[in-house]
Protein backbone atom coordinates (compact mmCIF):
# COMPACT_ATOMS: atom_id res chain seq x y z
CA UNK A 1 0.00 0.00 0.00
CA UNK A 2 1.31 3.39 -0.99
CA UNK A 3 1.76 5.90 1.80
CA UNK A 4 -0.49 8.89 1.39
CA UNK A 5 -0.26 12.29 2.94
CA UNK A 6 -3.02 13.15 5.40
CA UNK A 7 -5.72 15.31 3.88
CA UNK A 8 -4.85 18.96 4.52
CA UNK A 9 -8.18 20.02 5.92
CA UNK A 10 -6.92 23.47 6.89
CA UNK A 11 -6.51 24.27 3.21
CA UNK A 12 -10.22 23.97 2.53
CA UNK A 13 -12.00 27.18 1.60
CA UNK A 14 -14.62 28.12 4.16
CA UNK A 15 -17.37 30.70 3.81
CA UNK A 16 -19.61 31.60 6.73
CA UNK A 17 -23.30 32.40 6.27
CA UNK A 18 -25.14 33.15 9.50
CA UNK A 19 -25.09 29.96 11.52
CA UNK A 20 -23.71 27.66 8.84
CA UNK A 21 -20.52 27.29 6.86
CA UNK A 22 -19.95 26.17 3.28
CA UNK A 23 -16.70 24.26 2.95
CA UNK A 24 -15.07 23.36 -0.35
CA UNK A 25 -12.36 20.77 0.32
CA UNK A 26 -9.30 21.31 -1.84
CA UNK A 27 -8.64 17.62 -2.11
CA UNK A 28 -11.59 16.45 -4.14
CA UNK A 29 -11.85 13.55 -6.51
CA UNK A 30 -11.88 15.53 -9.76
CA UNK A 31 -8.14 14.94 -9.99
CA UNK A 32 -9.00 11.32 -10.84
CA UNK A 33 -10.77 12.32 -14.05
CA UNK A 34 -9.09 12.98 -17.35
CA UNK A 35 -10.28 13.75 -20.84
CA UNK A 36 -9.50 11.31 -23.62
CA UNK A 37 -9.68 11.69 -27.36
CA UNK A 38 -12.81 10.50 -29.01
CA UNK A 39 -16.34 11.64 -29.59
CA UNK A 40 -18.75 12.19 -26.77
CA UNK A 41 -20.21 8.74 -26.34
CA UNK A 42 -23.60 10.17 -25.41
CA UNK A 43 -23.61 8.40 -22.05
CA UNK A 44 -23.05 11.52 -19.98
CA UNK A 45 -19.54 10.56 -18.97
CA UNK A 46 -20.22 6.88 -18.48
CA UNK A 47 -17.44 4.74 -19.89
CA UNK A 48 -19.24 1.86 -21.66
CA UNK A 49 -16.03 -0.19 -21.87
CA UNK A 50 -15.55 -0.04 -18.09
CA UNK A 51 -19.13 -1.20 -17.57
CA UNK A 52 -18.72 -4.01 -20.08
CA UNK A 53 -15.53 -5.16 -18.32
CA UNK A 54 -17.28 -5.12 -14.94
CA UNK A 55 -20.28 -7.03 -16.31
CA UNK A 56 -17.96 -9.59 -17.87
CA UNK A 57 -16.13 -10.00 -14.55
CA UNK A 58 -19.46 -10.48 -12.77
CA UNK A 59 -20.52 -13.04 -15.39
CA UNK A 60 -17.31 -14.98 -14.69
CA UNK A 61 -18.08 -14.89 -11.00
CA UNK A 62 -21.65 -16.08 -11.59
CA UNK A 63 -20.60 -19.74 -11.58
CA UNK A 64 -20.45 -19.28 -7.80
CA UNK A 65 -23.94 -17.84 -7.45
CA UNK A 66 -26.00 -21.03 -7.05
CA UNK A 67 -23.69 -22.22 -4.28
CA UNK A 68 -23.91 -18.82 -2.55
CA UNK A 69 -27.69 -18.84 -2.85
CA UNK A 70 -27.78 -22.29 -1.22
CA UNK A 71 -25.71 -20.94 1.68
CA UNK A 72 -28.02 -17.96 2.14
CA UNK A 73 -31.06 -20.26 2.13
CA UNK A 74 -29.39 -22.54 4.67
CA UNK A 75 -28.78 -19.50 6.89
CA UNK A 76 -32.42 -18.42 6.53
CA UNK A 77 -33.63 -21.93 7.35
CA UNK A 78 -31.39 -22.09 10.38
CA UNK A 79 -32.72 -18.73 11.62
CA UNK A 80 -36.28 -19.95 11.04
CA UNK A 81 -35.63 -23.18 12.94
CA UNK A 82 -34.13 -21.28 15.87
CA UNK A 83 -37.16 -18.97 15.97
CA UNK A 84 -39.49 -21.98 15.82
CA UNK A 85 -37.66 -23.64 18.71
CA UNK A 86 -37.23 -20.59 20.97
CA UNK A 87 -40.17 -18.49 19.87
CA UNK A 88 -40.00 -15.28 17.89
CA UNK A 89 -38.39 -12.79 20.26
CA UNK A 90 -36.22 -9.75 19.57
CA UNK A 91 -33.06 -11.82 19.03
CA UNK A 92 -34.53 -14.56 16.83
CA UNK A 93 -36.49 -12.00 14.85
CA UNK A 94 -33.31 -9.97 14.25
CA UNK A 95 -31.47 -13.06 12.94
CA UNK A 96 -34.37 -14.04 10.71
CA UNK A 97 -34.71 -10.48 9.42
CA UNK A 98 -30.99 -10.24 8.72
CA UNK A 99 -31.04 -13.45 6.66
CA UNK A 100 -34.15 -12.35 4.74
CA UNK A 101 -32.78 -8.86 4.19
CA UNK A 102 -29.55 -10.22 2.72
CA UNK A 103 -31.50 -12.44 0.33
CA UNK A 104 -33.61 -9.45 -0.65
CA UNK A 105 -30.45 -7.60 -1.66
CA UNK A 106 -28.57 -10.48 -3.32
CA UNK A 107 -31.04 -12.92 -4.84
CA UNK A 108 -31.74 -10.90 -8.00
CA UNK A 109 -27.98 -10.70 -8.67
CA UNK A 110 -27.78 -14.47 -8.15
CA UNK A 111 -30.54 -14.99 -10.75
CA UNK A 112 -33.47 -15.43 -8.35
CA UNK A 113 -35.54 -12.22 -8.50
CA UNK A 114 -38.71 -14.01 -7.30
CA UNK A 115 -36.87 -15.19 -4.19
CA UNK A 116 -35.80 -11.57 -3.67
CA UNK A 117 -39.45 -10.47 -3.78
CA UNK A 118 -40.44 -13.07 -1.17
CA UNK A 119 -37.51 -12.02 1.01
CA UNK A 120 -38.61 -8.39 0.66
CA UNK A 121 -42.12 -9.33 1.76
CA UNK A 122 -40.74 -11.32 4.72
CA UNK A 123 -38.53 -8.36 5.70
CA UNK A 124 -41.56 -6.06 5.68
CA UNK A 125 -43.53 -8.54 7.78
CA UNK A 126 -40.76 -8.90 10.34
CA UNK A 127 -39.91 -5.22 10.72
CA UNK A 128 -43.42 -3.79 10.30
CA UNK A 129 -44.82 -5.03 13.61
CA UNK A 130 -43.39 -3.73 16.89
CA UNK A 131 -44.09 -6.73 19.11
CA UNK A 132 -42.46 -9.92 17.76
CA UNK A 133 -45.17 -11.97 19.44
CA UNK A 134 -47.71 -10.35 17.12
CA UNK A 135 -45.88 -11.34 13.92
CA UNK A 136 -48.02 -14.01 12.22
CA UNK A 137 -45.65 -16.94 12.50
CA UNK A 138 -47.42 -19.20 10.00
CA UNK A 139 -47.15 -16.52 7.32
CA UNK A 140 -43.48 -15.85 8.10
CA UNK A 141 -42.87 -19.59 7.89
CA UNK A 142 -44.59 -19.79 4.49
CA UNK A 143 -42.21 -17.11 3.19
CA UNK A 144 -39.20 -19.18 4.25
CA UNK A 145 -40.65 -22.30 2.65
CA UNK A 146 -41.41 -20.36 -0.54
CA UNK A 147 -37.81 -19.16 -0.84
CA UNK A 148 -36.58 -22.71 -0.21
CA UNK A 149 -38.92 -24.06 -2.89
CA UNK A 150 -37.94 -21.42 -5.46
CA UNK A 151 -34.26 -22.18 -5.01
CA UNK A 152 -34.76 -25.96 -4.83
CA UNK A 153 -36.72 -25.87 -8.09
CA UNK A 154 -34.15 -23.50 -9.62
CA UNK A 155 -36.97 -21.09 -10.50
CA UNK A 156 -34.71 -18.42 -11.97
CA UNK A 157 -35.96 -15.28 -13.66
CA UNK A 158 -39.45 -13.89 -13.30
CA UNK A 159 -41.50 -16.14 -15.54
CA UNK A 160 -41.88 -19.36 -13.55
CA UNK A 161 -45.71 -19.53 -13.42
CA UNK A 162 -46.12 -21.37 -10.10
CA UNK A 163 -43.44 -19.38 -8.32
CA UNK A 164 -44.78 -16.07 -9.66
CA UNK A 165 -48.30 -16.92 -8.46
CA UNK A 166 -46.97 -17.97 -5.05
CA UNK A 167 -45.03 -14.71 -4.70
CA UNK A 168 -48.05 -12.58 -5.66
CA UNK A 169 -50.20 -14.37 -3.09
CA UNK A 170 -47.64 -13.99 -0.31
CA UNK A 171 -47.16 -10.30 -1.01
CA UNK A 172 -50.93 -9.70 -1.08
CA UNK A 173 -51.59 -11.59 2.16
CA UNK A 174 -48.66 -9.87 3.88
CA UNK A 175 -49.99 -6.44 2.91
CA UNK A 176 -53.44 -7.38 4.22
CA UNK A 177 -52.01 -8.71 7.49
CA UNK A 178 -49.86 -5.63 8.06
CA UNK A 179 -52.87 -3.36 7.52
CA UNK A 180 -54.93 -5.53 9.85
CA UNK A 181 -52.31 -5.53 12.63
CA UNK A 182 -50.72 -2.10 12.35
CA UNK A 183 -53.49 -0.15 10.62
CA UNK A 184 -51.11 0.87 7.85
CA UNK A 185 -49.69 -0.73 4.70
CA UNK A 186 -45.99 -1.62 4.67
CA UNK A 187 -43.55 1.10 3.71
CA UNK A 188 -42.64 0.71 0.10
CA UNK A 189 -40.16 2.61 -2.09
CA UNK B 1 -15.10 12.15 -23.51
CA UNK B 2 -13.91 11.56 -19.96
CA UNK B 3 -12.38 8.63 -18.17
CA UNK B 4 -12.08 7.99 -14.44
CA UNK B 5 -8.64 6.85 -13.29
CA UNK B 6 -9.94 3.90 -11.32
CA UNK B 7 -6.40 2.56 -11.05
CA UNK B 8 -5.53 5.56 -8.83
CA UNK B 9 -8.65 5.50 -6.67
CA UNK B 10 -8.62 3.70 -3.34
CA UNK B 11 -11.83 1.99 -2.19
CA UNK B 12 -12.98 0.59 1.13
CA UNK B 13 -15.95 -1.81 0.95
CA UNK B 14 -17.73 -2.45 4.26
CA UNK B 15 -20.37 -5.15 4.34
CA UNK B 16 -20.99 -7.99 6.76
CA UNK B 17 -22.00 -10.25 3.87
CA UNK B 18 -18.93 -11.82 2.25
CA UNK B 19 -20.81 -12.56 -1.00
CA UNK B 20 -21.75 -8.92 -1.44
CA UNK B 21 -18.18 -7.79 -0.71
CA UNK B 22 -16.95 -10.17 -3.39
CA UNK B 23 -19.49 -8.84 -5.90
CA UNK B 24 -18.58 -5.21 -5.24
CA UNK B 25 -14.87 -5.99 -5.39
CA UNK B 26 -15.35 -7.81 -8.70
CA UNK B 27 -17.22 -4.84 -10.20
CA UNK B 28 -14.60 -2.35 -8.97
CA UNK B 29 -11.75 -4.44 -10.36
CA UNK B 30 -13.72 -4.68 -13.61
CA UNK B 31 -13.84 -0.88 -13.74
CA UNK B 32 -10.08 -0.87 -13.39
CA UNK B 33 -9.60 -0.31 -9.64
CA UNK B 34 -6.52 -1.87 -8.11
CA UNK B 35 -6.80 -0.88 -4.47
CA UNK B 36 -9.96 -2.31 -2.94
CA UNK B 37 -9.91 -2.97 0.80
CA UNK B 38 -12.64 -4.72 2.76
CA UNK B 39 -14.12 -4.72 6.25
CA UNK B 40 -16.87 -6.91 7.65
CA UNK B 41 -18.55 -4.63 10.17
CA UNK B 42 -18.80 -1.00 11.17
CA UNK B 43 -16.00 -1.16 13.76
CA UNK B 44 -13.55 -2.81 11.36
CA UNK B 45 -14.72 -0.35 8.73
CA UNK B 46 -13.83 2.63 10.89
CA UNK B 47 -10.43 1.13 11.63
CA UNK B 48 -9.89 0.48 7.92
CA UNK B 49 -10.97 4.01 7.11
CA UNK B 50 -8.32 5.57 9.34
CA UNK B 51 -5.68 3.06 8.24
CA UNK B 52 -6.17 2.99 4.46
CA UNK B 53 -7.38 6.57 3.93
CA UNK B 54 -9.68 5.54 1.07
CA UNK B 55 -10.99 7.97 -1.52
CA UNK B 56 -14.38 6.30 -1.63
CA UNK B 57 -16.14 4.27 1.09
CA UNK B 58 -18.89 1.89 -0.02
CA UNK B 59 -20.83 0.73 3.03
CA UNK B 60 -23.78 -1.48 3.79
CA UNK B 61 -26.43 -0.14 6.19
CA UNK B 62 -27.31 -3.17 8.38
CA UNK B 63 -24.18 -4.49 10.09
CA UNK B 64 -23.12 -5.74 13.51
CA UNK B 65 -21.24 -3.63 16.10
CA UNK B 66 -22.43 -0.41 14.53
CA UNK B 67 -24.25 0.10 11.30
CA UNK B 68 -23.51 2.09 8.16
CA UNK B 69 -25.43 5.10 9.39
CA UNK B 70 -23.48 5.22 12.67
CA UNK B 71 -20.26 4.70 10.76
CA UNK B 72 -21.10 7.65 8.51
CA UNK B 73 -21.78 9.85 11.54
CA UNK B 74 -18.41 8.86 13.02
CA UNK B 75 -16.55 9.64 9.79
CA UNK B 76 -18.33 12.97 9.39
CA UNK B 77 -16.70 14.58 12.39
CA UNK B 78 -15.30 17.96 11.37
CA UNK B 79 -11.81 18.35 12.74
CA UNK B 80 -11.14 14.62 13.00
CA UNK B 81 -7.67 13.45 12.00
CA UNK B 82 -8.85 11.27 9.15
CA UNK B 83 -10.63 12.67 6.12
CA UNK B 84 -14.20 13.70 7.08
CA UNK B 85 -14.82 14.78 3.46
CA UNK B 86 -14.46 11.27 2.07
CA UNK B 87 -17.11 10.19 -0.45
CA UNK B 88 -19.48 7.67 1.15
CA UNK B 89 -21.77 5.51 -0.96
CA UNK B 90 -24.47 3.74 1.03
CA UNK B 91 -25.18 0.40 -0.65
CA UNK B 92 -28.18 -1.17 1.00
CA UNK B 93 -31.15 -3.49 0.67
CA UNK B 94 -33.22 -0.78 2.34
CA UNK B 95 -34.88 1.25 -0.35
CA UNK B 96 -37.69 3.18 1.35
CA UNK B 97 -37.68 6.92 0.80
CA UNK B 98 -37.34 7.60 4.53
CA UNK B 99 -34.14 5.54 4.58
CA UNK B 100 -32.74 7.57 1.69
CA UNK B 101 -33.48 10.80 3.56
CA UNK B 102 -32.07 9.42 6.81
CA UNK B 103 -28.80 8.46 5.17
CA UNK B 104 -28.58 11.81 3.39
CA UNK B 105 -29.07 13.56 6.73
CA UNK B 106 -26.29 11.45 8.28
CA UNK B 107 -23.88 12.76 5.62
CA UNK B 108 -23.92 10.02 3.00
CA UNK B 109 -22.80 11.23 -0.44
CA UNK B 110 -24.71 8.77 -2.62
CA UNK B 111 -27.37 6.13 -1.99
CA UNK B 112 -27.49 2.89 -3.97
CA UNK B 113 -30.23 0.31 -3.43
CA UNK B 114 -29.54 -3.38 -3.90
CA UNK B 115 -29.68 -5.34 -6.17
CA UNK B 116 -26.45 -3.87 -7.43
CA UNK B 117 -25.62 -3.46 -11.12
CA UNK B 118 -22.39 -2.41 -12.81
CA UNK B 119 -24.06 0.62 -14.38
CA UNK B 120 -25.71 1.85 -11.17
CA UNK B 121 -22.47 1.53 -9.19
CA UNK B 122 -20.52 3.28 -11.94
CA UNK B 123 -23.03 6.14 -12.01
CA UNK B 124 -22.71 6.73 -8.27
CA UNK B 125 -18.93 6.71 -8.49
CA UNK B 126 -19.03 9.03 -11.50
CA UNK B 127 -21.21 11.41 -9.54
CA UNK B 128 -18.94 11.62 -6.51
CA UNK B 129 -15.84 11.97 -8.70
CA UNK B 130 -17.07 14.44 -11.29
CA UNK B 131 -19.59 16.46 -9.28
CA UNK B 132 -18.14 16.88 -5.80
CA UNK B 133 -20.52 18.92 -3.67
CA UNK B 134 -19.39 21.47 -1.11
CA UNK B 135 -19.79 20.56 2.53
CA UNK B 136 -22.21 22.26 4.87
CA UNK B 137 -21.51 22.60 8.56
CA UNK B 138 -24.27 23.63 10.95
CA UNK B 139 -24.89 22.87 14.61
CA UNK B 140 -26.79 19.74 13.66
CA UNK B 141 -25.34 18.67 10.32
CA UNK B 142 -21.98 18.15 8.69
CA UNK B 143 -21.89 16.59 5.26
CA UNK B 144 -22.23 17.13 1.53
CA UNK B 145 -24.67 19.88 0.61
CA UNK B 146 -28.06 18.22 0.60
CA UNK B 147 -29.24 20.61 -2.11
CA UNK B 148 -28.29 19.16 -5.44
CA UNK B 149 -30.23 21.73 -7.43
CA UNK B 150 -28.97 25.28 -7.32
CA UNK B 151 -30.99 26.53 -10.26
CA UNK B 152 -32.09 30.15 -10.20
CA UNK B 153 -35.63 29.22 -11.15
CA UNK B 154 -36.59 28.24 -7.57
CA UNK B 155 -39.07 30.78 -6.16
CA UNK B 156 -40.24 29.11 -2.94
CA UNK B 157 -39.30 30.03 0.63
CA UNK B 158 -35.67 29.73 1.78
CA UNK B 159 -35.44 26.57 3.84
CA UNK B 160 -31.99 27.00 5.40
CA UNK B 161 -33.20 28.93 8.41
CA UNK B 162 -30.29 31.28 8.83
CA UNK B 163 -30.55 32.75 5.34
CA UNK B 164 -32.52 35.92 4.78
CA UNK B 165 -35.59 34.49 3.21
CA UNK B 166 -38.31 35.91 1.13
CA UNK B 167 -41.46 34.08 0.27
CA UNK B 168 -42.86 34.69 -3.14
CA UNK B 169 -46.39 33.50 -3.52
CA UNK B 170 -47.11 31.82 -6.82
CA UNK B 171 -50.59 31.40 -8.16
CA UNK B 172 -51.33 27.67 -8.34
CA UNK B 173 -51.63 26.37 -11.86
CA UNK B 174 -55.11 25.06 -11.13
CA UNK B 175 -56.33 28.57 -10.19
CA UNK B 176 -54.79 29.96 -13.36
CA UNK B 177 -56.66 27.38 -15.37
CA UNK B 178 -59.93 28.29 -13.67
CA UNK B 179 -59.49 32.04 -14.12
CA UNK B 180 -58.74 31.68 -17.81
CA UNK B 181 -61.98 29.75 -18.47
Amino acid sequence: MKKRPEAKLDEASVKSFGDYEVIVPKHNLRTFVHKVDGPDDGFGGIDPEAIERAEAALAELSVEFDGWMDKEVARLTSARDAAAAQGLDAATRADLFSAAHDIKGEAATFGYPLAARVADSLSLLLQGIDDPAEVPWALANQHVDAIRAIVRETAKGLDHPVAAELVDQLVAVTTEKLIEITGAPPLVP
Amino acid sequence: MIRIDFNRLRFLVIDDNAHMRRIVRTLLHGFGAREVYEAEDGAAGLEGFTHYMPDIVITDWSMPIFDGLELTSMIRQPGANANPYVAIIMLTGHSEKKRVLESRDAGVTEFLAKPISAKALYQRILNVVVNPRPFIKTKTFFGPDRRRNHGSSYVGPERRKSDKSETIRVQPLLDKTKSSV
